[in-house]
Parts: structure tokens; sequence; C-alpha cells
């Protein structure tokens, strides 16, 4: 570093007087209909908390991993309803908030050790897929925006790899489900394809199954369990002078 | 997806100086630290080693235990229910198996409990929210398996062993290192969609503290696939679930056995009595106490229920005096501040730089060490000052296009793609700004290689446990954890049932709890366990009538 670089990288200095500290920059936000005034730059999830409201439902992990918190949004003066996620879409100014708790679709039940991947397989189970009507409703909700209806229309081709693989970043929150118009679960749908895919349809590891044939045979214990009865300054002596992979392919530039 | 701006102009000079030594770093890697300089990095760092983050605990089986406050101050809290409102004359569900929390630990042992034997209607999930609704679902880096012929579980067991400082329960780290690979096979089973190479065999990487690459993924969402997959198997199998009803206290019986536990309805604020003749805790951790006020990873429910109401019991806990602060959790933009930024970041190559763009620490450090480290560096002033005046230090993502090619960001770390790209960040151009973050409870519950605890009757699984991962768990091995312990949890429970008898049910152990609270001398209005936490604004709070 030098003196150069430290000055290029000062955060410049807020010029604030007393009073404008105190004044947030603020939005109006309409939760469920009822107007609260909430700082601009949060979440809608802190939004809500910040207006008074404490979670029980519609709220998950805070991370957009869990698809507890859709929200159906709509800003004032347009038509247009929104989907995203309270705890990933920051709020706006005049925005209509509802958030939904509980999504009622009916999951197919199946022993996945009993059914085999077939091209009609999801079509068994998921028979309503075939009233797709092409309107890409589902896409247009979907808050990690996935091509949902690409990949329906890969399983009702029995596709179920390429539906696996276009469904995987599926957080599982049902707006698609709620927004269709004939009534098809595709989140379940997914679910269904990936499982198939992952048992049947993927080349298995041949390493994993030779390891799992030592570890029956008991290969490692002895050398766990000696390990185990070491004393301290053996078993950190042992572990100091370990080879770090990670290290030696940095070296080779790998 | 609306997209907002990216970074603001200061940022983006800093990111100059990155970018224009970015070629040097990739050239001339940080070494390892030796097993000294750790120490120093670590005492001088992190908040498990600074003054005023814990005390001792002053009542119960662990009394005179050195704690973080935040538990402290729970376990010394008066017990949020009193027996005089509960009926336990009527009892509302009389199953064998009661498993407490339906994350992934808790559907791990409820899957096994099945398959060993306990007919579905005797088993019952409670949960505080949502079916899955779990740190587990969060989990993004991946799951360690030694299964590679470069690999072994006796290396494995060694990482484990050593990166929680030798104060494993050797034989849990013995059981999550030898029982791996068959976790893995049980995934390909159930269907679980691994990251893969053409002929088969996983794409495994490197995690903090592990000498071999072991790390098997799901893209960046490998707990969401594997908990997918076990809630689906669950559901397929149509275990009875009961969602947003959290067990406020354990029951016990006249035996000095765990008989059950007391559910709360969170929606109609009503009282279950649930009787079993085993009970798991599946309760997961803690994060949302934010210990040593960091901001957290965690989910919204990870209030550290199970702790208390095993303490309250009288099981014994074990290293609570360490928290796992995650080096890469997000510091800007403000929205993201505290999520967590996957360590298969820098499992892929990305390094950590300071604003001068200069690298200070190897990438691959335990995570405390990591961790530690960087906290340093900001101390140190080297790091970026965000518009809300917390410190970063940038985490160079585009060296991972230029390491495994262009693209790679875009299919290997599609939901951190997603995340960042709201805000107007494309992490395979620009890097992201971190800062440590509080992830994982390292230690809980004691337990033993059947998942037992002190108390006959109660079980423990997952992040709630202690003994595991010692001082400090590694990247990739809390994903395994819950898949390990969760199965042994269910098996052993099953054949406990087959023996167990109950008595008489009561809740006397929470009256002992208040004298000894009393005879400690500990006046307290806070109560426990506190189930949700508290985020309202201080208006909200304060002009609150509580009329329920």
């Amino acid at each position: 570093m030098n003196k150069k670089e430290q000055v290029l990288l000062e955060k410049p200095k807020m010029k604030k007087s007393k009073n404008s500290e105190k004044k947030v920059e603020t939005v109006e936000v309409f939760i469920m209909g009822k107007s609260y005034r909430v700082p601009a730059g949060l979440t809608i999830m802190k939004a809500l908390e910040y207006a008074g409201y404490r979670y029980i439902r519609g709220c998950g992990c805070r991370a957009g991993f869990c698809g507890a918190c859709s929200t159906i949004y709509r800003k004032e003066d347009e038509q247009k309803l929104g989907f995203d996620l309270a705890c990933q879409k920051v709020v706006e100014d005049k925005m209509y908030l509802v958030q939904l708790p509980f999504v009622p679709a009916s999951k197919a039940d199946y022993d996945i050790n009993k059914i085999e991947p077939t091209d009609s397989t999801i079509l068994e189970f998921y028979p309503e897929i075939a009233r797709c009507v092409s309107c890409n409703t589902c896409t247009k909700s979907c808050p990690q925006d996935i091509e949902v209806m690409k990949y329906i229309q890969r399983a009702i081709r029995g596709d179920i790899s390429k539906c696996a693989e276009i469904s995987f970043d599926c957080i599982q929150c049902g707006l698609c489900a709620m927004r269709c118009p004939a009534d098809i679960k595709h989140y379940h749908v997914s679910q269904l394809a990936r499982r198939l895919r992952g048992k049947y349809l993927d080349i298995k590891s041949k390493n994993l199954a030779d390891r799992l044939k030592e570890i029956k045979n008991r290969k490692y214990d002895t050398e766990i369990e000696k390990m185990m009865k070491m004393n301290r300054s053996e078993i950190m002596e042992l572990y100091k002078n370990r080879k770090i992979e990670a290290e030696e392919s940095s070296k080779e530039g790998d | 997806m609306e997209v907002t701006e990216g970074y603001p102009d200061y940022m983006l000079k800093s990111i100059k100086l990155v970018e224009e030594k970015r070629k040097k770093n990739l050239s001339q890697p940080v070494k390892p630290m030796s097993m000294k300089e750790r120490e120093e990095m670590l005492s001088k760092y992190h908040p498990d080693y600074m003054k005023g983050t814990k005390r001792e605990l002053k009542v119960g089986i662990d009394k005179g235990m050195l704690l973080y406050n935040g538990i402290v101050d729970l376990l010394e809290a008066k017990p949020v229910l009193d027996p005089k409102d509960v009926d336990l004359s009527k009892i509302d569900y009389d199953v064998d198996l009661l498993i407490i929390g339906g994350g992934g630990a808790g559907t791990v042992a409820a899957l096994f409990a099945y398959e060993s034997g306990i007919p579905k209607d005797k088993i019952l999930i409670v949960t505080k929210l949502r079916h899955g609704d779990a740190n587990s679902m969060m989990a993004q880096g991946g799951i360690q398996a030694a299964d590679r012929p470069e690999d072994n579980p006796a290396l494995h067991y060694l990482d484990i062993y050593g990166g929680g400082h030798f104060t494993n329960k050797p034989e849990l780290a013995r059981a999550l290192a030898l029982d791996a690979p068959g976790i893995i096979n049980w995934h390909e089973e159930l269907g679980v969609l691994y990251d893969r190479y053409e002929d088969g065999e996983f794409q495994e990487l490197s995690g903090g503290g592990t000498c071999r690459n072991r790390m098997h993924s799901c893209k960046d969402y490998s707990g969401m696939e594997i908990m997918r997959n076990i809630r689906d198997q669950s559901r397929n199998l149509e275990i009875p679930v009961l969602e947003f009803c959290p067990v406020a206290e354990l029951l016990m019986d006249d035996k000095g056995q765990v008989a059950g536990g007391v559910a709360f309805n969170l929606e109609t604020f009503e009282y279950y009595v649930i009787r079993a003749k085993a009970t798991i805790l599946a309760t997961g951790g803690s994060g949302r106490l934010h210990l040593a006020n960091y901001p957290t990873t965690n989910h919204y429910g990870a209030t550290g229920d199970g702790l208390i109401m095993a303490y309250h019991v009288g099981a014994n806990l074990l290293d609570l005096d360490t928290i796992q602060i995650h080096p890469t959790g997000d510091a800007y933009p403000e929205p993201l501040v505290g999520i967590l930024s996957t360590e298969k970041i820098r499992g892929l190559g990305a390094i950590p730089l300071n604003k001068f763009g200069d690298p200070f620490v190897f990438p691959l450090e335990p995570r405390d060490v990591e961790s530690a480290a960087l906290i340093k560096e900001c101390k140190d002033g080297k790091g970026i000052i965000t518009p809300t005046g917390m410190p970063g230090l940038w985490l160079d993502t585009p060296m991972i296009e230029i390491i495994h090619g262009e693209g790679t960001i875009e299919t290997k770390l599609a939901g951190e793609v997603r995340k960042f790209k709201r805000f107007g960040i494309d992490m395979a151009k620009q890097p992201i700004l971190v800062y440590p973050t509080l992830h994982y409870q390292n230690g809980g519950i004691e337990i033993n290689e059947k998942t037992e605890t002190k108390i006959s009757g109660l079980f423990a699984a997952g992040e709630v446990s202690g003994g595991v991962h010692g001082k400090n768990r590694l990247m990739g091995n809390s994903l395994l954890d819950f898949n390990v312990f969760g199965r042994r949890s269910g098996i052993y429970a099953a054949k406990y049932v087959k023996k167990a008898k109950i008595g008489k049910l009561t809740l006397s152990h929470l009256d002992k709890y208040n004298k000894m609270l009393e005879k400690a001398n500990i006046k307290t209005k806070k109560s426990a366990p506190i189930i949700l936490p508290e985020y309202r604004g201080e208006m909200a709070i304060s002009r609150a009538l509580d009329i329920f």
C-alpha cells in the first residue's frame, strides 16, 4: 500500500448537518392495504418488521433458499402484479404488499424405489401437465427466474433429465402453482423429475462403491483407532505434517 | 427480477486495484499458517478469545462452565412454561417417538426410525415453522465424504479432529468420518443430484482445513437439494408432521426419564401434551441469538430452544464457549448483510483481498482462523467501509473464471449469482464484499455414538448436539453431521422404544429449575426458550398491548 492509494480509497465523508442525520429517507408501503412509512432500502421482510409485524408464517431462512416468504405486490398506478421473495426484494415507494402463508397444492405419492424413469412416468403421476396452455404465467411468477413453462414442456415430452436440470434452482415457494390456469403443480412435478434423474439416470460413482466395500471390510478401523489412542502431541504432529492437496495443486498452478 | 445499481464510486476505485493486481495475486498465493501462527491469530482476533463475550453459568448441572453471554442469559431465565397451565391428564398425542424439529436431522431421524420398525403413526415430527425450514436448507457449499482413492476416512478423521483443535469426542469424529460414504450412497438411492463428471465420479472440491478435496456439492444449493429429497421421501411415507407447533418444554416421568414434550400452537395459542417413549431433539442452532453481536446466516427459527429445554431436564452441554463465525458473510449491499457467501467460492479459487487489492491470508484456513485473519485486516484499517459503516474485504470471484474457465460461476454458483444480480453486481466480473458472520453452534448437548444424552429417553442430533466438531467445525461437515447422527438417532431411538416404559408424566423439573434459579439468587425478567427472535421496530414494541 502507499499513501496515494490510501487517499484514493477513503470513503467520501457525507456532508450531514445534525438535523439531516435524523432524517432518514422513507417510502410508503401498503401492507395488506394499510399504509406505513418505512426507511428506504429495506427488504420487504425487514420493512414489515419495522412496521411492527412479528412473523410466524411468511418467514423462513431470510436468505432466498426456503420459499417461505413469497410475496405478491403491485405498485400504485400499475395494473401488473409482481412476484418475489420478501427477504430478497427491496421495498419501493407506494408498493401494495401481501404474502402467501401457505400453498394448498396437491402432491402425488410415489415410492421412488418402485417406479421407473420412462417417457410417461411424470405424466402418470401428474397427468394435468398435459393441460398446459403455454401461457408462460408460471415463468413470469417465478422469483428465481426459472423457465418453469419450459421444464413443464420437457416433462410432457418425457425428458426427465432436462426437466430436472432446468428446474434445479426451484425453492418450492409454490407461486407457479398458485397462478397456473391449468392447475399444474409445477414445483412438485419437477421434484419427481429430479429424484428420478438422481436415482436412475445419472451414472453412479465407482470410487464410492469401492470405498463402501473397504469400510464394510473394516479397512480403516485400526488406523482410526490408533489415532484415537494417540496423546495430544502425537496427533498434533501427525496433523501438522499431513499433505494438503489444495496447496499442492496451487503450487502446480492448476 | 428487477435490478438496482451496483457498487458506489469509491468502491469501484478499490476494485480497480483488485483488477490490476489480479494476475500477480493468482501467481503468488499466501502460504497457510503454521500451528503457532494460527493460535496467535485466534487469540488476538477471534471473538471466542475476547473479553466480555462470555461468563460463568450460575445454575444447573454445568454450573461454573464458561459460555457465551447470550446463552447464559437464556439458561438463567425462567422456564417459559408454567406447569400450572398444563393439564397432563389429557394427552393429545401418544406416540413411540417424538422428533422435535423438522429440519435435516429430524427428518433423517424419522426416515430411519420408520425403517427400523416404528410404524408411521407412532412417529410425530413437531416443528416451529414449516417442515424443512432449517439451516439445513441453506447450506450451500457441500458435504464431505472421503470416497476418492487419494483420500480415506482416516484422513477425514484427522481433519475433523485437528480442525476442532483436538477437542472433539473422538468416537463422534470417527462416526462422522466412517459413516460419510454410506450417507452419500443413501442420497444416491433417494435421488439427490450431485455434481458429477461424465463418468459418474463426483466433482469434489477443497474446503477450509481439509487435506483432500472431498466436498460433494449440488451446485450451490447442496443443503436445499438434500433437504428437498429427504422431505419428499418423508411426505411420500406420510410421516405425521405438526407445523407451527414448537415444543416449549420437555416432559418427564416419575422415573426421571424424558417422556415427550409440550408443544405450543403458534396460531391458536393452545398447547398440546405429547407423550412419547423416546424423544429426539433436533432443534438446530442458535444464530438468531446474535452472540457477540454478530449478524447471522442462520434461519429465522435458530434460537437455541433445544439447548434450553434439554438443560431444564438435566442434560449437560459441551463447547458452547465457542461460536463459528463464517469468514465470508456479505457486507454489501445492506439487504444482504450477514447472509452467507459460500466457502465453495474460495474452494473454487477466489482469494480474499484488502482494499488495496493485496492478499493477506491463505484462502482455505479452518473457518475460525480465516475469520480471525479477516477481522485483523479490518482492524488494521485495510478494509472497505460500507455506506452503513461496516467494514468488508474483497473476495475476488472473477479469479474463478480465470482458473476454471468462463461460465464456471454461472453453472457452479447459480444461487450466489442470482443473489448479487438483484443489486447490479456481476460476481463473474466484479469481486464481492465480505465480513465474518455468525454461522454455526459448534457445541451443544453432549451425545454419545448412539446419540444418547445423559438423560434416558432423550436423544439429540444435528446442530443442537455437542462433541462432534469440538470447538470448531470444518466446512461440509454439518450437512454430513445431520445425516450421520440423524440416522443414528432414528435407529437407536427405535431400538430404545422397544423396551421403554413410561411412568407418570410430570413437569416438576420446571419447578425444581425455578427453585435453583432462586437459590442462585438470579433475578431475571426473561423467560426461555424464546421460540422466535424479536426484530420489530422499537416504536412498534413500546406501543404494543399484550392482549394474548
